[in-house]
């Protein structure tokens, strides 16, 4: 853990957002994690990301379980809402915000432990009723906190760092996020922040459940030969399906790409997402296959990543509800309170 | 890029931009941090082996280190580098036992020194020690040259300067006072093993406009006026006094002048007020001392009633560049205009004279008159004669002096050993990890956010009754502590090893000044356009480092790096770590350890 207070002081050129702001105003405090830890890297990536989008920190609610990754939303955004809830219940409390504000961006952060061990089936719910949320799982396939036991998403046949192999099944959250409906799912490597960081801005930018599964080397307890989860593992299988550009507001696209191997997705939003195809034959619009070529890349050992599903005309679970437009907090006592009539007409309709 | 090569001794130096930028390159933080220690000795003690001067320097250098100073990189104001040396000095003990001893056994080599300013100081400083026998020659009485007899006592006490003179003389040099050197042709006879001249530049430039003679009454050359006011030949001046010029001298003759019953004093400059030659803390000292600068006008005429002094007529100039971006000043047209005055002091320029040095003994002159001395040894074309400090380039400084002078010194021990005086010695390097533990280093590297601390002031009213009396007060203790803390310690070094890097980004993402970047390697123009923050500074170096796994280069910025050492303390693998750098500039005595070392 490091003492020392991060100075003020920063580049004199720093590049400011259309606020004003640099990304130092985007930080939170000294993160208290492992030196090297795969977990502070996402943390940089949000913090990019939410510069990158000129995100007013204050519209921002950074929710979480418990876990080295659960604790990061206290590094980053300093001026954000933060809620650090109970083990593996980030979602049911992240969903409880949203219905009440449904004005806030949701991010909701996580592990692997938090998501598919304990909080397996809140993870599970929150997808299915597509919440507007950013789900980021920072995925070490470990539970860090608590001295690096295998969790749910470590690989049958990875050994441990005093050399035990493994021999459940590993849950493939990206696999269990398409299957359940998730409308915007990306894997990346927190070792890769420019594949990284433009998934997370259209993750935000997605209205419906964004679900990103970031592989994050634990270099305290799963970071050896023999693990599946390190950063030389997945630096020698990484298996990029594309690259993505975001492209924020109505300006057309002026990147040059070679003709035929850029697909550009428009989300809600207006935002366009400009997806470099390293691999000519995927398509992102394609869920069944998507999922196919997952299972077959995991039994070739290979880790797929890029933005793997997005549906771009996604509802999320306000509009599937048919709630009310406005946050809560703003609805006055006229609205709260309709009187007897309103209430008659509702009886009259039940009985 | 090729990988950074740190092992040249330039590299790591260039970081220490205060000590790059000293011509005498003093290992400035390393003193810093020992007055924030308390350690004022050692601090006084590691200036002393470097500028000779600490107490001098401390209230006077023209402290080329503090425009360079990283500090103004990332805030408004470098570390008061210089006033901070002054602290080492005045809180030191008695530091008289740690001086060098002059050894009994002489060399039985002669060396003579023409003037007794700082380069000629420095020179028998460095060579008194090894046993060279160094006679002093000086027209003045006492030793120092125009540090005593030209910088003001308000700035500079004569007990700062007896002492530091003296600690000198002390090691067994021969000073001989009120003695002029009129011939070199017979210096050159007296069979001296080397002969260096340290004689300065001792002119003083006139202003041939009419009315010059008529009125020289009350018409003074500056740097003649401020020394006969040091010696105390002259100690009152009329209520009116126009300075003309815009260097130290003339911000040194407006306040003495205010000292010595000049109530209305004014600098006249034909420049405009910022390009003016004197620091802006002498502009300052000036104007606080209610003495206006008025620029852009040029002197045409001193105006008299029958020889007496009335005034003096200018001509209204502006600046206009020329189609080659050259400054040029031109006439307004405007009418010309007439400031009325009891006395004028004519502080335009310095001037080298070598009237005592025959044309004919071998040592060749250029077309400016002016001696050709070789800039590294300080060689003139004689053999013998060397030369140092205002003497040989013209009029610079007090540190550029002592510069020389340690150069000089490494050329006559060399000179008299029969060795080859282009073979100059390497400096020595040291390098030490400043790791003590997983979260402990053994340097502070904690960030003060504190601005800049003002040196306290005697009160106005107090110093300009006395002339003696110094203006500044110096730091005490406290303000001293919290100075030094704004010091980085850029000479705790970053010191990168790719092959133990596993890339994991945690030093780029903790950086506070976005200094580290892992990219694809490139040419330097284009590295510096991809990197977490622009490399617009071009005279800051990349540090690019290999033997990555991904086959990507590390590359640092060096610009404005704090050296706070948290890329090192979030690295898991070790693969930053900080390393004090110390550079020791070799001056004679270790350059004597002949055969030590291996030259540059
Ligand atoms: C008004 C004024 C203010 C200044 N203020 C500062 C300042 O604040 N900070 C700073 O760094 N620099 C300052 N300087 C410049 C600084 O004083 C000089 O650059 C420095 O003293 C040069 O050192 P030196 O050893 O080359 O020569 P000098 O200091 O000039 O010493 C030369 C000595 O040689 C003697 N001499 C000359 N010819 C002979 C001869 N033939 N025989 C015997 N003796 C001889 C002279 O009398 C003199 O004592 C100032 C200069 C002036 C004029
Ligand atoms: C209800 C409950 N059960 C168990 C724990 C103990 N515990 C703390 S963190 C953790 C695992 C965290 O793993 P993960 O979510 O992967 O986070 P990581 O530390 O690996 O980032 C466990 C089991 C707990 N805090 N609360
Ligand atoms: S234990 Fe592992 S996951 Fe937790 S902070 Fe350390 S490296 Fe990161
Ligand atoms: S010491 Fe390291 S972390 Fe600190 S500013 Fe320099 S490069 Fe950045
Ligand atoms: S923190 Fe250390 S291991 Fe990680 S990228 Fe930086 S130098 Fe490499
Ligand atoms: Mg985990």
């Amino acid at each position: 853990m490091t003492y020392v207070v991060k100075p003020k002081f920063h580049h004199p050129e720093l590049p400011k957002n259309d606020l004003g702001y640099t990304h130092r105003d985007y930080e939170g405090k000294i993160s208290t994690l492992c030196a090297g830890c795969g977990h502070d890297s996402i943390t940089g990536a949000i913090i990019e990301a939410c510069f990158k989008l000129a995100i007013e920190p204050h519209r921002v609610a950074k929710i979480s379980g418990i876990g080295c990754s659960s604790k990061t939303p206290d590094y980053f955004l300093g001026n954000s809402h933060g809620f650090n809830s109970v083990h593996g219940r980030m979602p049911s409390v992240l969903t409880g915000a949203n219905l009440a504000n449904r004005d806030l961006i949701y991010l909701g952060v996580s592990g692997d432990g938090d998501s598919a061990s304990i909080g397996f089936g809140q993870f599970a719910h929150s997808i299915r009723r597509g919440v507007n949320m950013t789900y980021i799982v920072e995925n070490n396939g470990v539970y860090g906190l608590t001295k690096g036991q295998f969790s749910a998403t470590a690989d049958r046949g990875s050994k441990s760092k005093r050399g035990v192999t493994n021999t459940d099944s590993a849950i493939d959250l990206v696999g269990i996020a398409l299957q359940l409906g998730a409308s915007f799912v990306a894997r990346s490597f927190s070792g890769d922040k420019t594949q990284l960081v433009p998934i997370i801005e259209a993750a935000i930018k997605h209205n419906g459940a964004s679900f990103i599964d970031v592989i994050s080397p634990c270099v305290a307890f799963n970071n050896h030969t023999g693990s599946t989860k390190s950063f030389d593992y997945v630096r020698e299988h990484n298996e990029a399906v594309n690259r993505l550009d975001v492209i924020t507001g109505r300006a057309p696209i002026t990147v040059d790409y070679a003709p035929g191997t850029v697909q550009v997705v428009e989300q809600h939003d207006g935002t366009k997402l400009a997806l470099r195809k390293v691999d000519a034959d995927y398509d992102v619009h394609d869920r069944l296959a998507a999922m196919a070529f997952l299972q077959k890349h995991a039994a070739k050992g290979q880790v797929v990543t890029g933005l793997l599903y997005v549906d771009a005309d996604a509802e999320d679970l306000h509009a599937h509800l048919n709630t009310v437009a406005a946050p809560l907090n703003t609805l006055g006592e006229k609205e709260l309170c309709p009187g007897t009539a309103a209430l008659e007409k509702i009886n009259a309709a039940l009985r | 890029m090729k990988p950074t090569d740190i092992s040249a001794p330039d590299y790591f130096h260039k970081v220490v931009d205060c000590q790059w930028a000293c011509p005498a390159h003093t290992p400035v933080p390393e003193y810093i941090r020992l007055i924030a220690a308390g350690r004022y000795s050692d601090a006084y003690m590691i200036n002393w082996e470097s500028n000779v001067f600490p107490g001098i320097l401390g209230r006077t250098c023209d402290r080329p280190c503090e425009p360079a100073c990283r500090r103004g990189r990332v805030e408004k104001e470098p570390v008061a580098i210089c006033r901070l040396k002054r602290v080492a000095a005045d809180f030191k003990d008695d530091i008289k036992s740690r001086l060098p001893k002059t050894p009994a056994l002489k060399n039985g080599k002669r060396i003579a020194l023409v003037g007794g300013g700082p380069a000629s100081l420095a020179v028998a400083r460095d060579l008194a020690p090894m046993g060279y026998e160094c006679v002093v020659f000086d027209q003045d009485a006492k030793s120092g040259g125009m540090m005593r007899t030209q910088i003001p006592k308000f700035r500079l006490p004569e007990s700062v300067i007896d002492e530091e003179c003296n600690y000198i003389l002390d090691l067994g040099i021969e000073f001989v006072g009120n003695k002029r050197i009129d011939s070199l042709k017979a210096l050159l006879a007296e069979n001296f093993d080397a002969i260096f001249v340290g004689c300065g530049a001792p002119r003083g430039r006139d202003l041939d406009i009419p009315g010059r003679k008529e009125a020289a009454n009350n018409i003074h050359i500056g740097i003649d006026w401020l020394s006969n006011v040091s010696f105390g030949h002259i100690n009152a001046i009329g209520k009116r006094v126009i300075v003309l010029g815009g260097g130290n001298t003339a911000m040194d003759c407006c306040r003495s002048s205010r000292r010595l019953g000049g109530e209305d004093v004014k600098v006249i400059v034909r420049s405009g007020f910022e390009e003016m030659k004197a620091s802006p803390w002498e502009k300052e000292d000036a104007l606080h001392e209610d003495i206006p600068i008025f620029n852009f006008l040029v002197p045409k005429e001193f105006t008299h009633d029958n020889g007496k002094l009335t005034g003096v007529t200018f001509e209204k100039v502006k600046a206009v560049r020329d189609a080659k971006g050259r400054r040029d000043l031109v006439p307004t047209g405007e009418p010309e205009q007439h400031f009325a005055c009891d006395d004028v002091l004519v502080a335009v320029g310095q001037e080298n004279a070598f009237p005592w040095i025959e044309r004919d003994v071998g040592i060749e002159f250029d077309k400016w008159d002016m001696p050709k001395v070789d800039s590294k040894t300080m060689a003139s074309t004689h053999p013998k004669v060397f030369f140092g400090g205002d003497a040989a380039f013209g009029p610079k400084n007090i540190i550029w002096a002592v510069a020389h002078g340690h150069e000089a010194a490494i050329s006559i021990d060399k000179f008299c050993h029969d060795e080859d005086i282009n073979d100059r010695p390497a400096p020595q390097v040291k390098v030490t990890s400043q790791k003590m533990g997983i979260h402990e280093w053994s340097y502070d590297n904690e960030i003060a956010p504190d601005k800049r601390y003002r040196v306290p002031h005697r009160d106005k009213v107090v110093a300009l009754r006395d002339i003696k009396a110094e203006v500044e007060l110096g730091y005490d203790v406290e303000l001293a502590l919290r100075e030094a803390e704004r010091c980085l310690n850029c000479d705790v070094q970053t010191v990168f090893a790719g092959q133990l890097c596993i890339e994991c980004d945690a030093c780029v993402d903790i950086c506070p000044m976005d200094c580290i970047t892992f990219t694809a390697n490139g040419e330097q123009a284009d590295l510096r356009t991809r990197l977490q923050a622009p490399a617009k500074n071009l005279t800051q170096d990349l540090y690019v480092g290999d033997s990555l796994k991904t086959g990507r280069v590390m590359v640092k910025d060096e610009d404005v790096c704090l050296h706070c050492g948290l890329c090192a303390e979030r690295c898991p693998t070790g693969a930053w770590d900080m390393q004090k750098y110390l550079i020791d500039m070799t001056h004679a005595e270790q350059a004597c350890q002949r055969h030590a070392r291996s030259a540059a």
